[in-house]
């Protein structure tokens, strides 16, 4: 079953409706023999770089991720900070993220994107640079909702699917194996996000 | 390719349903506010605010129940404000559905409030909603905004659904808000909500050009070139509007299909 991670901090409600709309099954849990048995698994995220992985330690849930996702090659989908929990680091936040993306995280570069606000908030494209099963249906025009104020540098280990230009580009989804990020929530993006996360759950059979 | 202008119908909701009048047809319950959620997300509508105008504590479980229907049948950013005091106020907003917060009064009397909110679920979620008055007189070491006539003038913070004075510098307040962690400024002028006559250009340019998150310029709307303006002249990265859309003079697809002829980029309805 399509599993989405309760760590107390993403609005995993969201995706679990997405997937009801679309008529498949999930399930919003935090336990781990659910995350062990999953057959694609979700990392949602709304709040703060520290927060989430402050969540995710004190809720014992990186041992049994690491098994699933690393081990078993569960797929996975990483949504905003849960993408940005993949990193190493991040600018906005002390602890140590994952670290299975070799990347870190830093905040937009104020002196790069001219008048822009920051967060970057708002709808967007994804610029497709790789085909790849996950945007399966998209021509790169859709637009998604994002709001964000940091972002994945290059990652060394990862494949860019597509990037996402705001002042200059940056990486906006990712892909190593089973491992999916995407920056951009496609949970609040209407028909074009709901693409994505139906593309993502065929990946679980 | 760039983000796009954000367009977004605000709902005031009264013991769960929508106060202002609405003149939709094909609603069953014109005073649902996620029957007229979901209309306006059909529409195109890229983001929709729930203002709750009861904010009593006993009413609080009903919000929260619209919150989650909501939360349910829309696939966009939701943001809810309104009563909103504390942090677990915020915790069980954003687990009912909601995607950001605004606060206003809470903020003004607590600041530190914005910090706490943004360090626990990131500055992104948190949105100051700031109501202002203009002053024409005697302003000091406030901000000085320009109007349209050369006129100078300040604008006053003000609280409690606009009804209470501050004294508090409104440029001063945005940036300080900012500083704290807030994502974004919502911004409303008692000058023009309600007249039609448009947004309040000056202090929505000023406040805009004055801080580096994003300004939603809030009351006043009354034709579609005021939208226009609004991103133009007043700098705004979203406009948000009630009655020209409850009231059925306008649709957001009008809106967009105007904006897109005058090549200001929004997100295709």
């Amino acid at each position: 079953m399509i599993t989405i991670i309760d760590y107390k901090t993403g609005n995993s409600g969201s995706i679990h409706n997405v997937y009801r709309r679309i008529g498949l099954e999930s399930r919003i849990t935090s336990s781990p023999t659910d995350i062990l048995d999953a057959d694609a698994l979700i990392l949602p995220g709304v709040g703060s770089f520290d927060r989430a992985m402050q969540n995710l330690e004190e809720m014992n849930l990186i041992p049994v991720l690491e098994e699933s996702v690393l081990d078993q090659k569960i797929p996975f989908l990483g949504i905003c900070v849960g993408m940005q929990v993949l990193a190493h680091q991040s600018e906005e936040g002390n602890r140590n993220g994952l670290g299975w993306i070799d990347a870190s995280i830093q905040k937009f570069e104020m002196s790069l994107i001219g008048e822009k606000k920051v967060p970057h908030m708002g709808w967007n494209n994804l610029l497709l640079r790789k085909n790849d099963p996950v945007t399966m249906g998209l021509n790169g025009t859709e637009r998604f909702y994002f709001v964000h104020s940091y972002h994945y540098t290059i990652p060394t280990n990862a494949e860019i699917l597509a990037t996402t230009s705001y002042g200059y580009e940056f990486p906006s989804l990712i892909k190593k194996e089973n491992i999916y990020g995407i920056q951009c929530h496609p949970e609040r993006s209407h028909s074009s996000g709901i693409a994505i996360l139906r593309n993502f759950a065929t990946m679980g059979g | 390719m760039v983000v796009t202008c954000r367009i977004i119908p605000c709902l005031d909701i009264k013991d769960g349903r929508v106060v202002k009048g609405i003149n939709f047809l094909g609603l069953n319950d014109a005073g649902d506010p996620v029957e007229l959620a979901e209309r306006y997300n059909q529409q195109g509508a890229d983001e929709v605010v729930f203002l709750d105008i009861t904010a009593s504590k006993e009413n609080r479980s009903m919000l929260i129940d619209t919150i989650r229907r909501a939360a349910d049948r829309l696939f966009l950013p939701l943001t809810v404000g309104g009563g909103i005091r504390t942090i677990d106020d915020i915790v069980m907003t954003l687990r009912a559905g909601a995607d950001k917060i605004s606060i206003n009064t809470s903020a003004v009397e607590n600041p530190l409030l914005i910090k706490e909110a943004a360090q626990v679920f990131g500055t992104q979620c948190i949105v100051v909603a700031i109501d202002v008055r203009r002053h024409t007189s005697r302003y000091d070491d406030h901000t000085p905004v320009q109007l349209s006539d050369g006129q100078m003038c300040w604008y006053e913070v003000m609280t409690h659904g606009g009804s209470r004075s501050t004294g508090i510098d409104a440029v001063k307040w945005a940036k300080l808000a900012e500083s704290y962690g807030a994502g974004e400024i919502l911004l409303t002028s008692m000058e023009t909500d309600g007249t039609k006559n448009g947004f309040d250009i000056p202090i929505t340019r000023t406040i805009s050009e004055s801080i580096r998150i994003p300004v939603i310029a809030s009351g006043g709307v009354g034709t579609l070139e005021h939208f226009y303006d609004g991103f133009v002249f007043g700098k705004a990265d979203a406009c948000l509007a009630a009655s020209v859309f409850h009231y059925g003079e306008m649709t957001i697809r009008d809106v967009k299909e105007y904006l897109a002829g005058r090549e200001i980029p929004v997100r295709p309805v």
